[in-house]
């Protein structure tokens, strides 16, 4: 059992503190050809995801819009972590941080994640779930091409 | 005036009586709902253990002793608010219900294509999308009394939106989401001058300062129970008995009736007109509890506390470095809503949490006043009359914890 400040610790890393204050890929993608907006009503964060994708790959992907911390910094790390990557490496990516965020580091390899590992301390703070989980929603719905805007409710 | 205790009021409240994370509770969100004095529990369980019965049809001691308890509760109300007639107290499942009712009964009743409704900029939610849904339904136009940066009503405004055309005028008394408290009074005044109606939202009023509805002379005035120390799904419409008389019900189902043949119905005259169904009698009984235990501590005496309280949160939120309250209004109640540096509400609840402290954050279901002051989000701290100077001082000292996780 870890106590509630090393929660926080793990929360708010300074991993997660940089990329949310410094955020990559802050931007439209300048021809982009997917895209998709998400919202999340409990908190009022919104953000909008562009991509420009060739073929199978993600060839350049960006994000902007308000939010707290964690939302921030999840969706930087998305965007460094996707670029390049296949449209099934994409979902496999969603698919392990949604695991990550939901059922804690213990439910899985947290190595094989790389970066994206200082995500690890969201699990503990079941309100900040969807805070973590809103740029991935929202890149998956920009990837299927979906128009309406995602929801995390 | 009886010696207002805060610590013996605590003693009333079972649940502040526990430790969180490791630390004292400190509950600072009544604005979202209100926690329950142990008469409340009491009443609530006595009610269950004694007397529970379906109301206003049993022909045995059960259902009559229900039916005066509900009956009685109706009267406790009247006497809270009052009101004349105890006539003029409908229960309802709460503030967002009571203001449904008006919209669709007396709104549907009385507005029409090209009509206005006048609502302001510092509405909850519950104040404003009732009254669209009715545009969207007449062809009325919802109109706007705006905020200025203070988060006051801009009252030079107010005579220019009262048109002709408005069939309705619907305020807060108090802002759920600033703390602002409104001019009812006079609103209702300039109002009345022209022959129009007013509904007062006084869900966060009635929680922090005495309001006699004859004195302000409003139509409507709504409240929720559960803000009130009360339970949840029980609250009031108070209507002027000649404002209620010719409204047309609202649901229907029984007690609401007088008879019932398949080719006519005969309606039950008010308030039972607008209490389709079984009432929500554990509510109601609650509720009275609840209000009984203020007017013992004393309302002027709990007013007196929450003022002093408020002052002094105020000036010692003021002191965090990189800290803004939104809505600074000369007359605030209860609330005191803040941005900190440009850390993200959100971030600021959770690490406030973590300390044992309850502060609500985000939007706070009134997002046009959010967009006013171009945010989308605030921390607020709210106040009630179980809570400290100590409670305070931990809040203050919780934000200087977040500045640290941020720096």
């Amino acid at each position: 059992m870890s106590s509630d400040s090393d929660d926080l610790k793990d929360l708010y890393q300074e991993v997660v503190l940089e990329h949310s204050k410094r955020p990559r890929n802050y931007r439209v993608v300048e021809g982009a050809n997917h895209e998709a907006a998400g919202h999340n009503p409990l908190c009022g964060d919104q953000l909008s995801v562009t991509m420009k994708v060739d073929g199978d790959v993600i060839r350049d992907i960006g994000f902007q819009g308000q939010g707290c911390a964690i939302s921030r910094a999840s969706a930087s790390l998305m965007t460094g972590v996707v670029k390049d990557k296949t449209r099934a490496e994409a979902e496999a990516l969603f698919e392990k941080v949604h695991k990550l965020v939901t059922e804690g580091p213990e439910s899985m390899d947290v190595d094989s994640l790389g970066k994206l590992a200082v995500l690890s301390g969201v699990s503990e703070f079941p309100a900040r779930v969807k805070c973590a989980s809103l740029a991935w929603h929202t890149m998956r719905a920009a990837l299927e091409g979906r128009d309406e805007a995602v929801s995390t409710e | 005036m009886s010696a207002f205790d805060v610590q013996r009021v605590r003693e009333d409240f079972p649940l502040l009586r526990q430790e969180v994370r490791g630390r004292p509770l400190v509950y600072l969100d009544s604005a979202a709902t209100a926690q329950k004095p142990q008469a409340v529990i009491d009443a609530i369980v006595r009610f269950y253990q004694h007397d529970n019965a379906n109301v206003h049809r049993g022909v045995h001691i059960l259902s009559e002793r229900a039916t005066e308890a509900y009956e009685g509760a109706r009267e406790t109300v009247r006497g809270f608010l009052n009101a004349r007639d105890a006539r003029e107290i409908i229960f309802v499942r709460g503030t967002t219900e009571a203001i449904n009712l008006v919209a669709q009964t007396y709104g549907r009743k009385h507005v029409g294509p090209g009509d206005e409704i006048l609502i302001t900029q510092m509405e909850h939610h519950a104040n404003i999308v009732p009254w669209r849904m009715l545009c969207e339904q007449t062809g009325a136009t919802l109109r706007v009394i705006p905020v200025d940066d203070r988060g006051e009503l801009v009252l030079d405004a107010v005579d220019a939106l009262l048109t002709e055309k408005t069939r309705i005028l619907a305020v807060t008394h108090v802002s759920n989401a600033l703390g602002t408290v409104n001019p009812v009074k006079e609103l209702t005044r300039r109002a009345h001058a022209k022959g129009i109606p007013v509904l007062v939202d006084g869900a966060q009023s009635v929680t922090h300062f005495p309001v006699d509805v004859q004195d302000l002379g409003c139509d409507f005035y709504a409240l929720s129970g559960h803000k009130l120390f009360g339970p949840t799904g029980i609250g009031v419409l108070y209507g002027r008995l000649e404002r209620l008389e010719p409204m047309p019900p609202y649901q229907g189902g029984g007690d609401m009736i007088l008879s019932v043949t398949m080719e006519k119905i005969t309606y039950n005259r008010v308030p039972h007109r607008f209490e389709a169904g079984t009432p929500n009698l554990e509510g109601a009984v609650g509720l009275a509890a609840a209000i009984r235990y203020l007017q013992a501590l004393g309302l002027d005496a709990i007013a007196e506390h929450d003022r002093a309280l408020m002052a002094y949160a105020t000036q010692a939120l003021e002191s965090v470095p990189g800290l803004r309250l939104v809505g600074t209004a000369r007359e605030k109640a209860g609330v005191l809503s803040f941005t900190l540096e440009d850390i993200h509400p959100h971030d600021v609840g959770t690490i406030l949490d973590r300390e044992g402290i309850c502060i609500r954050t985000g939007h706070h279901c009134a997002q046009p006043v959010m967009q006013h002051f171009k945010l989308p989000a605030t921390a607020r701290a709210s106040l009630a009359l179980y809570n400290t100077r100590e409670d305070v001082d931990a809040l203050v000292r919780g934000l200087h914890k977040v500045r640290e996780v941020f720096r």
